[in-house]
């Protein structure tokens, strides 16, 4: 894996998409060149010291314009706190230190098996690069997409026209199924047959991640989880992002999901 | 030329005055792809128990302005595995390694500095006695006289190693507490650790961290460290290592012209691991316009009363 780089990255487009929701794309070339599917950046919003830590964001999307080297990444981003906020004003020009890429990526497998994606809110972030890998690989890619409302599900045609087939969910029902996006998984892992190869990737609320690991499990199928912790640094100095996993001896321990993560193997997280 | 940034610790030379400070920066290995280890004074590693630790659970930090709040309770691999795992890479990136030790009885310490003293590249022991996150031991012996006295006495009699306790701000005098380690034999001092300190999420009325408490670090703690370092340099003989919230070339020299020999930084590289060659030219830089040939007589020159 590359060793990780510290960019001034200038905001080549902000796209608002909700009230909350923007893509922001900065021009980080070596960053695009090499960040992986599942990797992630760590995005320092403000010069000064308040908020003093960056926040770490899954790759959204690494751009190209056609025949040219990666020049840009961008990020999918949810309005919450102060430095969210300062991403979601952002304008053209505007530079952000942007660190990366950093952490495990996710592993992108091969036909005959299927890629399920199952995404909840703002966990769509890490699915669009893994689309990208997947087609690469010429995998058969399903999105499992939840979120409150209709009004919380983007870049709906962007997986639409590259074959991506979408299971929609709402909480208040006003798109696809009503209720969590667990729902529509667990049909159509019921549905599946066992002798068909699957692997499933998720990214979201951790509850929503639990929930695929146990489905996961129950069906006898693999899982990759792109986890989000509180994290400090993002280079494994600081120890605030641990998760419970299983090592290769079956031992349990606080991991860094920096390092050893953001994605884990299902059948390796021990929830609390 | 180049101004000279060598500085003394005991008997230990460092080729400059920057320490990334324990508990910030891994074991070093995790930074070894951003920063030549062997470039910097020294590197304080995360504090070590002979045993293994689990540390608490999160969410383990929070932030607050300018600052954040850490109880990330010394999760940690133990001093065998540090010594068999870490020390070979750290040794051959030609890094001059701090331990900074933590035990929950005297016998702890004096275990893991004879261990240590045995150990090729271990460069000095900083003794951790103001962990204000964990129950037991640590803290127990730096805010008491008398503990701290028996610790570093006890530790001293162990191992030949330049001894640095490193001393907590959560007392009514931290000067006495440097006094203390310095009768009992120690090379240097470091502070501050961090501020005991809570964050309460007013919506829900719980704490922000798993533990309740957690120590405050970084910008927002800064002049009250650069005031405590003052005080210990003013009180001791030996070298102060002042940290608190540096994050930028002035931070450091400020922390000299207090009376720090050398600095630690910590929270600040969480921000940019980048940090370090940027903090060196700063003060050379720094050196140079005030006709300073040597890092080491900027050390407590604060001028006061028209001096």
């Amino acid at each position: 894996m590359p060793a990780p780089v510290d960019v001034r990255a200038e905001v080549l487009a902000n796209s608002r998409l909700s009230a909350d929701y923007n893509v922001l794309v900065l021009a980080a070339p070596t960053i695009a060149g090499s960040a992986r599917a599942g990797q992630f950046v760590m995005i320092r919003a403000t010069d000064g010291t308040d908020p003093l830590l960056r926040r770490p964001f899954s790759v959204f999307e690494v751009l190209q314009r056609p025949g040219a080297a990666p020049h840009a990444i961008s990020i999918l981003s949810k309005r919450v706190g102060v430095a969210t906020s300062r991403l979601f004003e952002a304008v053209v020009g505007d530079r952000f230190d942007c660190l990366g890429p950093l952490g495990k990526p996710f592993t992108a497998v091969a036909p005959p098996s299927e890629a399920w994606m199952v995404a909840g809110g703002v966990g769509l972030a890490p699915f669009a690069t893994l689309t990208d890998e997947l087609r690469r690989e010429g995998t058969t890619i399903r999105l499992f997409y939840g979120g409150r409302s209709h009004t919380d599900l983007f870049y709906l045609d962007w997986f639409e026209s590259r074959g991506v087939a979408l299971d929609l969910a709402t909480e208040d029902g006003s798109r696809g199924s009503h209720g969590r996006v667990t729902a529509p998984l667990e049909r159509a892992l019921s549905a599946r047959p066992a002798t068909d190869g699957l692997m499933l990737y998720a990214c979201g609320p951790e509850p929503m991640l639990k929930a695929v690991a146990d489905l996961a499990q129950r069906h006898q199928r693999p899982s990759q989880l792109s986890t989000e912790r509180i994290m400090g640094c993002g280079m494994g100095g600081c120890y605030s992002c641990v998760i419970r996993a299983r090592d290769e001896h079956g031992r349990v321990h606080f991991v860094r999901s920096c390092l050893n993560g953001p994605v884990f193997n299902g059948d390796d997280v021990v929830w609390e | 030329m180049k101004a000279d940034l060598r500085v003394r610790i005991g008997t230990l030379e460092l080729k400059n005055p920057i320490i990334p400070a324990s508990g910030c920066f891994g074991y070093g290995l995790e930074y070894a792809e951003v920063v030549d280890l062997a470039s910097l004074g020294a590197i304080a590693v995360k504090g070590l128990f002979l045993a293994e630790r689990e540390g608490h659970p999160p969410p383990r930090v929070v932030e607050t302005p300018s600052g954040m709040l850490n109880a990330i309770g010394l999760q940690g691999i133990g001093v065998h595995r540090f010594v068999r795992e870490k020390m070979p890479e750290l040794r051959r990136l030609g890094a001059v390694v701090i331990v900074n030790i933590c035990g929950s009885s005297l016998d702890e310490y004096v275990e893991l500095a004879r261990i240590l003293s045995d150990v090729d590249g271990v460069a000095a022991l900083e003794l951790n006695i103001s962990c204000p996150n964990i129950k037991e031991g640590g803290i127990q012996f730096g805010c008491d006289l008398g503990s701290t006295h028996a610790v570093v006495s006890a530790v001293r009699n162990a191992t030949r190693l330049p001894l640095i306790p490193k001393l907590t701000p959560n007392v009514t005098s931290v000067a006495s507490f440097a006094k203390a380690a310095e009768d009992a034999g120690a090379d240097a001092v470091s502070l501050v650790n961090t501020f005991l300190a809570m964050v309460i999420d007013v919506e829900t009325r719980r704490p922000k961290l798993s533990n309740v408490m957690g120590g405050l670090s970084g910008p927002a703690i800064r002049p009250i460290a650069v005031r405590m370092v003052y005080d210990c340099a003013r009180a001791v003989h030996i070298p102060v290592i002042g940290m608190g919230g540096i994050t930028s070339a002035r931070d450091a020299l400020e922390f000299m012209i207090a009376g720090a020999t050398a600095v630690q930084v910590g929270t600040a590289c969480f921000v940019d691991p980048f940090i370090w060659p940027k903090l060196l030219s700063g003060i050379e830089e720094y050196l140079e316009r005030h006709g300073i040939e040597r890092v080491a007589d900027l050390v407590g020159t604060l001028r006061i009363n028209g001096a």
